[in-house]
């Protein structure tokens, strides 16, 4: 019994990370219904990103991630601006394949630059910290942290969208390209900063993902899936359900890896399906879209 | 309206070089079957490669290029035919000959469940949930012990030296077992080849490809026209998928050895299929030749380069899709207005007053 | 006679290969109501497009205030001082009644008679349903938002497209009454209507549109019947 309770608390505490990967995606889709295909290798870029940093300037990694943020930020509105824009229109293919391609170029720059070798964000005694929970149950640091990110990040999110001149400027602009630009919003711009905005919490994203567990240049097209994953689950259009959508697939993993280790991926993937031929459009979708 | 000349009009899509086209289509086939008795052994299992390739992308371009499907999943078609094949040998005894097309069978019966689900996804989201069907795939048969779970397994020797028609062809070319299974692949892959270009032509050229332009154009606006939006892609999703299932079934009788991460590999079997299209010209026929082509060349010659090769690859995809959308054979046509196999219907205005004939594109 | 506010010359529109506007000239004074009337596709809305930067033009085909701005981009036309009311007034609906008006001033933030309060004293209406989903408003009461929108940025010239379609009489009035405040506030109106008379009591100058070309133009009271029937209609 206390393996499945154990089992569900681990698998809550993941979705904090599925959740921290899909936000990024979640925003850029809501804001101009981009599908981002190297989202995950975005991931993975700013570990290595905040590894560089934590190495060369011998930091610990949150303040090595702090630094990273504003480096991505620009990496994301440039990428936006030089590239991406150019790609949006009422034709899929270009985004999405211009974004393939991008990701197959981040993947082998980053094997050039950095080996095939596993990499980890060293962060000391926080690493294997943990806290008792009764019951012989305990939840790691780390883990627990990851998650609370996740909520803070999704608050300010909304917070942004919501209560912001920006965040009006986001949903009008996803609401009405033709009469956004008339309020003299510069849509290019607005998208820069959307993107900017989305490598940011991609940044944080990596930071957990970095100290949790091994990562390597190849295992962003994994990422993207979950990322992918939690915002379908979750329902298309709300950041909350996407936290939501996190859980749930983390949860799907921890129980799967339960029965068996080996079908912990396996079982997030079949929870997804399942959830997408009986709720297409999510657990959590919203009234309006 | 009286003295405005009286004018007939007549649909064509045939012209002079298409008939030509037909016919050097078939005269190359000809050349290429006949090619194993005087090419070396090199040289035909490279264009085994090469026409796996071609095939693969023919589907692709059917799917992307005519149905606005855009897949980063086929890798899942590909491995499952791969798998398939050695299930069926191994597992069954079947001959690896009956096989392959079991092999498109199957996949054709797997892809209305995957169709199912993905078809639930708009747009670009259907990209990715294509590509969830194919690591589900992925792990699925490294579950599957008696195939060699995650390592994989290998085709025994009985088996790939077994093939019907293999004393045949020893016989007939005067070459030991190895040679003569690799003319029998070569064959194998310029049928299914052949084969992937008609279901393209057949698709483009009947009501269901007239259908499918106007999906291209505006899902809406066809809607609205009664095209049964639906059962046109899944038709297209099903056919490819079969298709793709045999082309994958015959690589890995020629590979011999299949194992989870290299038969469901999105890179070998999708982002390669997608940079050949797109770099040929995605939507035509021709395209994928031209891309083929290319992308032949550069794996010969760039390979070695491993991860630097790839990143000219990504670069190059992006700044085709960036600056010449159509690729190099949509800007051959676009230059000289010329096409070979013409899927398009033309409209001829004949005043004949003028006795002139005007063409409108 | 002083430089106009709005000086339209030789101004050609297309959508693709389509030829909409041919050779369109037209001026608006500073503080006046003009009035573009014409039936279906006969370019009336092309040319505030054309206004408001949505469309390519050659650049000096459009003058406002002495500078050339024709071919936009659009994102810059309110800066300059020119809003839209869009026909089907296209509201944002993920944003609510307040949020739709603030966003109206978001690129130009200039000292001038419109604020939130003083549209919320235009159309008290809006006040009320201040916080309700744009989407909510009766079709009388999103007409008003829109024109609350655009007088946000405190324009210069307001261009409004149809804003009396597919509302009642009782409402139109309304809509109308409104537009003699924003008149009187100095700011030049271009209105484009269907609705012939509405339009000619409204304005101090009608332009009359047909197949893309101006027909006709000049002081409603100088215009006849009969000649404003032909340059609808043809003939």
């Amino acid at each position: 019994m206390t393996g499945w309770l154990d089992a569900v608390i681990q698998g809550i505490l993941l979705g904090g990370l599925y959740a921290l990967f899909a936000a990024g995606l979640s925003l850029i889709f809501g804001v101009m219904r981009l599908v981002n295909l190297a989202h995950g290798d975005l991931i993975v870029l700013a570990a290595f990103v905040i590894l560089t940093l934590a190495t060369w300037l011998g930091l610990d990694p949150f303040v090595a991630a702090l630094l990273a943020i504003p480096i991505m930020f620009v990496v994301g509105f440039a990428l936006q601006h030089v590239l991406l824009n150019r790609t949006l229109g009422r034709d899929l293919l270009p985004p999405l394949l211009v974004t393939f391609g991008l990701s197959i170029i981040i993947q082998n720059g980053l094997l050039q630059l950095f080996s095939a070798d596993s990499e980890r964000l060293r962060a000391g005694s926080i690493e294997t910290a943990s806290i008792a929970l009764g019951g012989g149950i305990a939840a790691g640091v780390v883990p627990l942290l990851t998650l609370l990110s996740a909520i803070a990040v999704i608050v300010i999110l909304n917070l942004v969208f919501y209560r912001t001149p920006l965040g009006r400027a986001f949903r009008a602009t996803s609401d009405d390209l033709e009469i956004a630009q008339l309020m003299g919003i510069e849509v290019g711009r607005i998208y820069a900063v959307a993107m900017g905005l989305a490598l940011v919490v991609v940044t944080v994203a990596a930071l957990y993902l970095g100290m949790r567990a091994n990562f390597d240049p190849t295992i962003g097209p994994a990422r993207l899936l979950y990322a992918f994953e939690a915002v379908i689950i979750g329902g298309l259009g709300s950041f909350w359900g996407t936290l939501a959508g996190g859980i749930v697939l983390g949860l799907a993993q921890t129980i799967g890896a339960r029965i068996d280790p080996e079908w912990q991926i396996l079982a997030g993937h079949l929870a997804f399906l399942v959830v997408l031929v009986l709720r297409p459009r999510g657990l959590f979708p919203r009234a309006v879209d | 309206m009286a003295n405005q000349p009286a004018t007939t009009f007549r649909i064509a899509r045939a012209g002079p070089a298409s008939l030509a086209a037909a016919a050097l289509g078939a005269l190359v086939l000809a050349i290429l079957a006949a090619l194993p008795a005087f090419a070396g052994r090199e040289l035909i299992q490279n264009l085994i490669f090469v026409f796996d390739m071609l095939a693969l992308a023919q589907c692709w371009n059917l799917l992307a290029g005519q149905a606005g499907l855009i897949s980063v999943g086929q890798q899942a078609f590909v491995g499952l035919g791969g798998y398939l094949l050695f299930a069926l040998t191994i597992m069954a005894g079947l001959d690896p000959l009956l096989a392959i097309p079991l092999a498109g069978g199957v996949c054709a019966a797997l892809a209305f469940p995957a169709a199912l689900i993905v078809f639930r996804l708009r747009g670009a989201y259907f990209a990715i949930g294509t590509w969830v069907v194919a690591e589900v795939c992925r792990l699925v048969l490294a579950q599957v012990k008696q195939l060699g779970g995650g390592t994989g397994t290998s085709l025994p020797p009985a088996v790939t030296s077994g093939v019907i028609g293999i004393e045949g062809i020893k016989t007939l070319f005067d070459v030991r077992t190895p040679a003569a299974r690799d003319i029998l692949s070569y064959w194998v892959a310029l049928a299914l080849m052949a084969a992937s270009f008609a279901l393209v032509y057949a698709i483009q050229r009947s009501r269901r490809g007239l259908a499918l332009g106007a999906i291209r154009d505006s899902e809406a606006a066809a809607a609205s026209l009664g095209v049964d939006i639906a059962s046109v892609k899944l038709s297209v999703y099903v056919a490819t998928a079969a298709m793709t299932g045999m082309i994958g079934a015959l690589i890995y009788l020629q590979k011999a050895r299949i194992s989870p991460d290299a038969a469901f590999s999105v890179l070998d079997w999708t982002a390669y299929v997608i940079f050949i299209v797109v770099i040929g010209g995605i939507g035509t026929i021709e395209g994928p030749i031209v891309g083929t082509l290319v992308f032949t060349l550069m794996q010969h010659y760039l390979a070695d380069f491993g991860a630097a090769y790839l990143i000219l690859l990504g670069t190059l995809g992006i700044l085709i899709m960036l600056f010449a959308p159509r690729g190099i054979w949509g800007f051959v046509v676009e230059r000289y207005d010329f096409t070979l196999f013409p899927t398009r219907r033309r409209l001829f205005v004949e005043q004949r007053r003028e006795g002139e004939n005007r063409r409108i594109p | 006679m002083p430089e106009p506010l709005l000086e339209v010359h030789g101004l050609d529109a297309f959508y693709g290969d389509f030829q909409a506007l041919f050779g369109v000239s037209m001026r608006v004074a500073t503080g006046a109501i003009v009035a573009v009337i014409g039936a279906n596709g006969a370019g009336k809305s092309t040319l505030l497009k054309s206004i408001a930067g949505l469309m390519d033009a050659q650049a000096e085909a459009i003058r406002f205030d002495g500078v050339a701005i024709g071919g936009g981009p659009a994102y810059r036309t309110v800066a300059r001082g020119i809003a839209l009311v869009p026909e089907g007034r296209r509201l944002f609906p993920s944003l609510t009644v307040e949020e739709n008006l603030l966003i109206g001033g978001h690129g130009r933030k200039v000292a001038g008679p419109w604020s939130l309060e003083r549209v919320y004293g235009l159309f008290p209406v809006l006040k009320q349903r201040r916080a309700s989903a744009a989407t909510t408003l009766s079709g009388g009461q999103q007409q008003m938002a829109a024109i609350g929108r655009a007088l946000m940025s405190n324009p210069r010239l307001l261009l409004c497209d149809e804003i009396s379609l597919g509302l009642a009489p009782i409402v139109i009035a309304d809509i109308y009454a409104s537009l003699a405040h924003i008149k009187a506030e100095g700011t030049s109106v271009i209105l484009v209507e269907q609705d012939i008379v509405q339009a000619m009591k409204a304005s101090d100058r009608v332009y009359c549109f047909q197949e893309g070309r101006l027909s006709l133009s000049g002081r409603p009271q100088d215009l006849t019947r009969d000649a404003i029937h032909r340059a609808y209609f043809g003939g």
